[in-house]
């Protein structure tokens, strides 16, 4: 063999430089995660993103505040709801709109619905990261059911640009309330064989404990927030610590483990399933008859100063913040997003890890890459 | 003694553990009713595949005098977000002589379309409304370009404005 | 009189009177191996199909879903359509590999999953060579697939395929211990390596049954072993789908792929095999103590369906194994063997060899 083929595979002190992505089945999505590695040890990560940069950020300067909503589905899109709600709830503050109740009451019931929808996915893919290829299908097939609710009422299944500033783009369907009591009554028989599945199986807990620990230092200082940081005991869920809409009114827990390992993000989602479900249960029975929407002017312009916005996506704190000169096109938009975050710590925690580690630490994260493009 | 008992426990329980995933597995492997596979294209011409309120395209409902609401306003093409509306207007004389504004084509470009929703939200005739067809697979790419009023089709309200003039 | 009728040994010794009268007796050798040969040759093309489509019907209905039912009745004629495609692929040209040796990995493979088939018994009277070291010629003959699998990872000049090699490397090794010795529990019940005197020893009982607990945990260790051995989930390493995109054969296409995806069914029908041979009969039926009408009815139930049921049992529990269980991390895959499995495994041979000392079997 000759020499430069050795130099190719293996650096001069042995280490070897392993691209995972941007086509990786476990980096889900356009991630390029550059490895060096010592054997199958993982001496440091360097994630390079930008591979689906599509100047969302930009592209909101030259829309108007309604058409500025169905880009923020293409974010996350796996909590588009939330995110669509971000930049409503903006809106509505700067401008004081009161948005009648019956609008409040089902967006918090479409907002944990996508979080369990989110979740469930996130568990069927995570899943797979550790080889529990069955897994995927169980989670895909009760997501389906959420996906369905979805489809009924706002004819569209992922990215349903459902919310305006002022309230819904139309009513829901009437057979909404029932059909979501349905599933909760549904899932809550299907969850048990989740846990029997996966999270009592003693590989599993082998792949997932102890690997990946983040201190609550760490995950402050790196800004990790959702359900990774609240894994890592520290309590960042918004819903709780700046309620918006009617979470203050609300009846549940903020889910919290100190372990910071793999496992104890993995319990926190799991855990979060079962207080959404209980959210679903609390909030169906309190929408009530009145309009979908507040009277809000058909071109909606912010007094000239600065917003700020934040609530909290299946992944974590999503924040919008508006530089507005008064015009009807916000002059700057930014939005804080929770993978990006989330996404840089990985170097710190998964150093000294093997290279199958790192899979289950990047999918105790619960990246999606075009949220950190944007 | 404690380190020997532990580690056959350790063995029975993951034992145990493994079983338990197995039986969820064989479970389903024994009960065919749970397959929730639909058949796409075969289950098309037996049920509805879609719910009613399916976004799949863009779509201006005609009457049966192949005439439709739309005014040629304008306003939806404003308010798409990205560009995928075209409006050409022409004008033809009126009753009276007088020159007025009709939709000459109604350009829809589906490639584009994000459907936001926002063309059929804000439409002050409620001429445009979604279809329920999802199957908009080609060829070419300028078939996804469409003329949403069919030729010869014309507003409805003209008639009715000549009816209350009449 | 079910003892002739489902004996093959009766037709193959006809064979070979006929051709022994019309041809001198070496070419009447080469005439019987090329004949020989062919059949294996069809047999395990057809089986590897076989195999592909079940393990996608099993799977299938583990993950509530159809599974191949488009090309032909309930899909039977998929993984043929499938091997046309894979047949007609492009064969990828890989830049600075070493040429000959990523070219050659995949023959090694298959050869040593074809050489292995040599010695199964598939039937009364129908096994090609009956060595009298079978079971070691099989340990022997299966373990060398994995020299392909590390010069197919060396030599395609991935980083991928190098670590799903090395990986393959360390498992195959440490895992031989463990099939080795669960094996070696049979041969010390029945005192002799030649495949057909284990069966022979069995027409009165199963070993699994015969050998009381420690058979069976034998029997346990083999099947997670050989899984392990033959690189299937939930020990898929080498090819660790999340993490090596497809380990070892990463930069292979079209038949040299095929090849190795055909050689690692084909080597779980030989694991199958062994175990049906040495714990569950062979082509032995089923019979209990001295139920004698149930014994006959057994006994009228072909031996060659005895040992393709068996066999296909076997296979089913392994894909259950796959579609249930996450991978193991590689630490995890050598401490199971050398923490758990191989001390069960020689305590258990020990304990074997005392029950064989002081005659406690039936």
């Amino acid at each position: 063999m000759d020499t430069k083929l050795k130099n190719y595979i293996v650096k001069e002190n042995g280490d070897i430089i392993l691209n995972m992505g941007p086509q990786h089945p476990s980096t889900h999505g356009v991630l390029r995660l550059e490895v060096v590695l010592k054997g199958e040890t993982v001496k440091q990560v360097v994630p390079h993103i930008g591979y689906i940069h599509r100047g969302i950020e930009k592209m909101c300067e030259y829309d108007t505040y309604k058409q500025i909503i169905h880009l923020t589905d293409r974010m996350d899109y796996l909590s588009a709801h939330m995110n669509n709600e971000a930049v409503c709830l903006l809106v509505e503050n700067a401008l004081g709109i009161e948005v009648p109740e019956r609008v409040k009451y089902i967006r918090v019931v479409l907002d944990e619905l996508t979080r369990i929808a989110s979740h469930q996915l996130w568990w069927s893919a995570y899943g797979m990261d550790l080889g529990a290829l069955t897994a995927f299908f169980y989670g895909m097939r009760d997501r389906e059911r959420i996906l369905d609710i979805f489809e009924e009422s706002f004819g569209s299944r992922l990215l349903h640009s459902f919310n305006t500033p002022g309230g819904l783009m139309h009513d829901v369907h009437p057979n909404f309330q029932k059909h979501t009591m349905e599933f909760v009554k549904y899932f809550r028989k299907k969850l048990p064989e989740y846990h029997q599945l996966l999270t009592d199986n003693v590989i599993f807990r082998n792949r997932t404990q102890g690997i990946g620990v983040m201190s609550k230092e760490t995950a402050i200082a790196y800004g990790v927030t959702g359900p990774s940081g609240r894994g890592s005991g520290y309590s960042c869920d918004v819903r709780k610590i700046a309620p918006y809409g009617v979470y203050d009114q609300l009846e549940f827990e903020e889910i919290i483990y100190d372990e910071g390992d793999s496992f104890a993000r993995y319990m926190v989602r799991m855990k979060e399933i079962e207080q959404s479900l209980n959210i679903i249960e609390q909030a169906v029975d309190k929408i009530t008859d009145g309009p979908y929407t507040a009277k809000v002017k058909p071109i909606i312009k912010l007094p000239e100063g600065e917003y700020y916005q934040r609530v909290e996506t299946a992944r974590g704190e999503l924040g919008v913040y508006v530089v507005s000169d008064g015009k009807k096109f916000p002059y700057r938009m930014h939005f804080r997003s929770p993978n990006f975050n989330n996404l840089f710590v990985l170097n710190t925690i998964a150093k000294g890890h093997l290279i199958a580690d790192l899979v289950a630490i990047s999918g105790s994260l619960d990246l999606v890459i075009p949220d950190i493009d944007r | 003694m404690s380190g020997v008992i532990k580690y056959f426990a350790d063995i029975l329980h993951g034992i145990k553990t493994l079983w338990g995933g197995m039986r969820i597995t064989g479970k389903y492997f024994l009960s065919p009713k749970e397959i929730v596979t639909q058949q796409y294209p075969e289950i098309r011409h037996k049920q509805k595949i879609v719910y009613d309120r399916f976004k799949g395209e863009v779509i201006m409902p005609h009457d049966e005098n192949n005439q439709h609401n739309c005014t040629g306003c304008g306003v939806c093409e404003m308010y798409c977000p990205n560009g995928s509306i075209e409006i050409i207007t022409k004008k033809i004389p009126g009753e009276n002589g007088k020159m007025i504004k009709v939709i000459d084509k109604h350009i829809y470009h589906l490639s584009m379309c994000t459907f936001c929703g926002l063309c059929i939200k804000v439409c002050p005739t409620q001429a445009l409304a979604w279809g329920q067809n999802f199957e908009h697979a080609v060829y070419d790419r300028s078939k996804l370009t469409k003329v949403l009023n069919k030729p010869g089709s014309s507003y409805k309200g003209l008639n009715k404005k000549k009816e209350a003039k009449s | 009189m079910h003892d002739r009728i489902y004996d093959f040994s009766q037709l193959t010794h006809h064979i070979d009177q006929a051709l022994r009268s019309v041809m001198s007796p070496t070419w009447t050798v080469i005439t019987e191996l090329v004949i020989i040969g062919l059949i294996f040759l069809g047999f395990y093309a057809l089986l590897g199909l076989f195999l592909v489509y079940a393990e996608r019907k099993v799977c299938a209905l583990m993950q509530n879903r159809i599974g191949p039912n488009r090309v032909g009745k309930w899909g039977t004629l998929q993984t043929v359509a499938d091997l046309i495609k894979l047949l007609t692929k492009e064969l990828v040209y890989i830049k600075r590999s070493d040429k000959f040796l990523y070219n050659l990995a995949p023959f090694i493979v298959i050869v040593a999953s074809f050489l292995a088939i040599a010695a199964v018994p598939f039937a009364k009277g129908l096994q090609a060579v009956d060595l009298d070291i079978g079971i070691f010629y099989i340990i022997a003959v299966t373990s060398l697939g994995v020299i392909g699998i590390l010069l197919g990872g060396w030599a395609s000049n991935s980083k991928y395929s190098l670590i799903g090699a090395m990986r393959s490397g360390a498992q195959v090794v440490s895992y031989e211990l463990s099939v080795g010795l669960s094996l070696l529990s049979i041969v010390i019940f029945t005192g002799s390596t030649r495949l057909s005197t284990i069966i022979a020893s069995q027409a009165d009982g199963w070993w699994i049954f015969k050998g009381h607990i420690p058979a069976v945990i034998a029997f346990l260790i083999y099947l997670v072993a050989a899984t392990a051995e033959i690189n299937r989930g939930p020990f898929d390493l080498p090819e660790a789908e999340s993490e090596l995109t497809a380990g070892f054969h990463t930069e292979y296409s079209g038949i040299k792929f095929a090849m190795f995806f055909l050689a690692e069914y084909m080597n779980m029908f030989l694991v199958a095999a062994i175990a049906t041979t040495l714990f569950l009969g062979g082509w032995m039926p089923f019979h209990i103590g001295h139920w004698d009408a149930f014994n006959r009815i057994m006994d009228y139930i072909p031996s060659i369906i005895w040992f393709f049921g068996k066999v296909f049992f076997i296979i089913y529990v392994i894909m259950w194994f796959k579609w249930t269980f996450p991978r193991l991390r590689i630490d995890q895959l050598l401490k199971l063997e050398w923490k758990y499995l191989l001390p069960l495994n020689l305590i258990n041979t020990i304990i074997i060899a005392f029950i064989v000392m002081m005659g406690w079997y039936f």
